[in-house]
């Protein structure tokens, strides 16, 4: 099958729609209102208008099938010219305060002007004066900004089955808004920031920190500390930056991180690995003392968060480890000013997240004051003059919690942390470690949701791997009801795990998602040290603080409460 | 009357094409759409309450806040325009301090703009709980209120 796209014959891959096909051939159709994984539901915007051989009239090249034989142009001066008054409408009543937007340098309306060759305004339209929503810990949205094409509407409904926002009103008071228009705070949203990764405005932004960490790093009586995520430099190997190796970007991320001025880098890796260890000891214990099955996975906060104010009924099942976020805050507060010797100054933790949940999670808890998304770090390089694609001063990771395996990595994507608890679990019940190798395949993959059995010591632990909030709601009933009943089921929130999450590089299609995945795989590969249970780092904090997992000081400083969220009924009566 | 949890029951199994159909039988039934009917009707649907919300006020059918003790039509077509039906409205929006949802302050008077009457012949028309006052001025409209509020308080 082929499509004929600008006189040039394209072979097409089924289901695929014209602006995908164009998009494989390096042929760039403007489209707001489609994401490029998903086909567009509405068809809005009709900025991918293409011509089609026998049809008269403009077709939305984001609805259209690529059927064998077409024959289609997608810049001829028709085109061109409807393009640019669509643009010219939409940036008609658009605020103009973009020299001080947030999405200023990397605003995908900005950059389609710049494209279609508006370069002035000749309609200027009413001024909207909708109210901008700060309510929420992890997300700001300025509805002013924002230019209805639908995207996260689409990402909130379709992808993550929350359905927190939605279009409200009409005519030009249309915006996109939560149910009764109330904040995002006390709406059905999860801040799983889903959205935000897919906004082409400044429209919904996470929170920023920013200006919190600056202020900390200018302050001589404050010691500053970072821990790193493992989906950031698995993401940020993007940046054209030399090398493919995870962890070699990890010790040049922190290099960087001390130039500007912060005094410590940890791995959050070393706390996946403690996670790993509380977690696979939790389990374990449940089962042998009948506790509440199948135990959930507490890594990811908008899943904590959906449970907390959609299904409280799930709390039980919930495994009570914090997130490695936490894990590590708690672990740096608690360990970290004796053994550097701090003396009387304060500490501040800032981690880097992949994730604006995480944003949320750090105002209920203690051990995080700041959390910066990988799209914040570019700007504290733009603040400090960081040029990360050439800036090559690698510096370790530094004790006492440098070391971290190649299964605390693997917590960066999608059924990681199945994997790595896999791995300990397998050790702990059987004494000895997986026969074949560390890597378990069953875990990986992109489907919704991977059931699976491990069999251990004439245990046969029933698995599951959920790929996304979304995909949870198909299958949760399954995996409660289940028979032969499941044991374990990791939920990571977003498609494809942190790697693919809200606070990630803004993106359209999900490829390099993918890619991310699979630097994850191979940095585990090739690290010498494949699970969690022989960190030699993990031992030692078990030997000097901690005792074992799931004592006395694991139990304060690694475990957690969770609380029934749901508002009251009455307080959304009128 | 029947409450909203009343109508959704009577319903039995539900899709999502009721929505509208449900979402006027609730207003007809409680003057309104409360934030309480539309959350059990999402929950219903099992639809978000985000997309409830964003179809009800899709329509200009529907309110979203219970209706004054003091119903006021204000017709806006084009006769009444040209008498100055425009005037008619701001003095009422001055005098009885109208909120967002177009109530009065104090909630006793609902001004509804309403695209034409039908009653051009009197214009500038109102219609003040269900009867036509036509040919209106500023004047004549702050009598008539004096008189409804002088009414409300005789009562009392
Ligand atoms: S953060 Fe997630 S749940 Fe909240 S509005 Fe965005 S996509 Fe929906
Ligand atoms: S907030 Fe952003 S993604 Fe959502 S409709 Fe507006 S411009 Fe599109
Ligand atoms: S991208 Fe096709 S109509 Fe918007």
């Amino acid at each position: 099958m082929s499509i004929t796209i600008n006189g040039k014959e394209i072979d097409v891959a089924a289901n695929e729609t014209v602006l995908q096909t164009a998009r494989r051939a390096g042929i760039d159709i403007p489209h707001l209102c489609s994401l490029d994984w998903a086909p567009s539901p509405s068809a809005s915007c009709r900025l991918c208008v293409v011509e089609v051989e026998g049809l008269p009239r403009l077709q939305t090249s984001c609805s259209l099938e690529a059927r064998d034989g077409m024959s289609v142009q997608t810049h001829t001066p028709r085109i061109l010219k409807a393009r640019r008054a669509i643009l010219e409408l939409l940036i008609a009543s658009h605020p103009q305060d973009c020299l001080t937007c947030v999405r200023a340098g990397g605003c995908e309306l900005a950059v389609l002007a710049g494209d279609l060759g508006v370069r002035e305004r000749r309609y200027v339209g009413a001024v909207k004066e909708h109210p901008i929503d700060i309510s929420s810990p992890s997300l700001w949205r300025d509805p002013n900004k924002c230019v209805l094409c639908g995207r996260c509407v689409t990402m909130c409904h379709s992808v993550q089955g929350i359905g927190a926002i939605d279009f409200v009103g009409r005519g030009f008071q249309t915006r996109v808004a939560p149910g009764f228009s109330v904040g995002l705070n006390v709406s059905d949203c999860v801040y799983c920031g889903q959205c935000a990764r897919v906004c082409p405005t400044g429209a919904i932004v996470e929170r920023s920190h920013v200006e919190g960490v600056v202020a900390a790093l200018a302050d001589p009586d404050t010691v500053v500390v970072a821990q790193v995520a493992p989906a950031v430099p698995a993401t940020l190997l993007e940046r054209r930056t030399k090398t493919q190796d995870v962890h070699t970007m990890l010790e040049r991320l922190a290099g960087a991180l001390k130039h500007v001025g912060f005094d410590a880098v940890f791995d959050t890796s070393f706390a996946a690995d403690v996670t790993v260890m509380e977690e696979a000891t939790e389990l374990l214990e449940r089962i042998q003392d009948n506790g509440v099955l199948p135990m959930f996975t507490s890594c990811s906060p908008a899943w904590v968060h959906f449970v907390e104010t959609h299904r409280p009924d799930l709390i039980p099942h919930l495994s009570t480890c914090k997130s490695p976020q936490q894990m590590a805050g708690a672990l740096i507060k608690e360990i970290y000013p004796a053994y550097a010797g701090l003396g009387d100054k304060r500490l501040v933790v800032v981690s880097i997240m992949p994730c604006t949940a995480k944003k949320f999670e750090a105002q209920e808890q203690t051990g995080v004051d700041y959390v910066l998304t990988t799209r914040e770090l570019d700007a504290l390089w733009g603040r400090f003059g960081v040029d990360l694609a050439h800036f090559a001063e690698p510096a370790p990771l530094d004790a006492p919690f440098a070391q971290a395996s190649g299964a605390g990595r693997l917590f960066a994507g999608s059924g990681g942390v199945m994997e790595a608890a896999v791995r300990t679990a397998h050790k702990l019940v059987t004494g000895h470690e997986l026969e074949g190798g560390p890597r378990v395949n069953e875990a990986r993959g992109s489907e919704g949701a991977r059931h699976f059995t491990i069999a251990a010591a004439g245990v046969d632990l029933n698995l599951a791997v959920v790929n996304g909030l979304g995909r949870l709601q198909e299958t949760l009933d399954d995996l409660l009801a289940g028979d032969p009943p499941v044991h374990f089921v990791e939920v990571m929130s977003c498609p494809g795990g942190c790697v693919g999450g809200g606070g990630q590089p803004y993106d359209t299609d999900g490829d390099a998602v993918h890619e991310r995945l699979e630097r994850l795989y191979d940095a585990d590969k090739r690290s010498s040290l494949r699970t969690s249970h022989d960190n030699a780092d993990v031992r030692a904090l078990y030997e000097d603080v901690l005792g074992r997992p799931l004592g006395e000081v694991a139990h304060r400083l690694l475990h957690r409460e969770y609380v029934d969220r749901r508002p009251a009924v009455d307080s959304v009566s009128v | 009357m029947a409450t909203a949890d009343e109508i959704i029951a009577a319903r039995g199994e539900l899709t999502r094409e009721q929505l509208i159909p449900l979402l006027q039988e609730i207003q007809e039934a409680e003057g309104f759409v409360s934030q309480a009917a539309m959350s059990r009707l999402a929950e219903a649907l099992r639809t978000p309450v985000s997309r409830v919300y964003g179809v009800a006020t899709f329509y200009n059918q529907f309110r979203f806040a219970p209706l004054g003790e003091h119903v006021i039509q204000v017709c806006r077509g084009t006769a009444c325009h040209v008498k100055e039906s425009l005037a008619l409205a701001q003095h009422l929006k001055r005098r009885l301090k109208l909120r967002d949802d177009g109530s009065s302050a104090d909630g006793r008077f609902t001004i509804i703009s309403v695209a034409c009457l039908g009653a051009c012949s009197i214009a500038p028309v109102i219609k003040l709980d269900g009867e036509f006052y036509g040919h209106l001025t500023v004047e004549r409209l702050d009598a008539l209120l004096d008189e409804v509020e002088a009414g409300a308080e005789a009562a009392a």
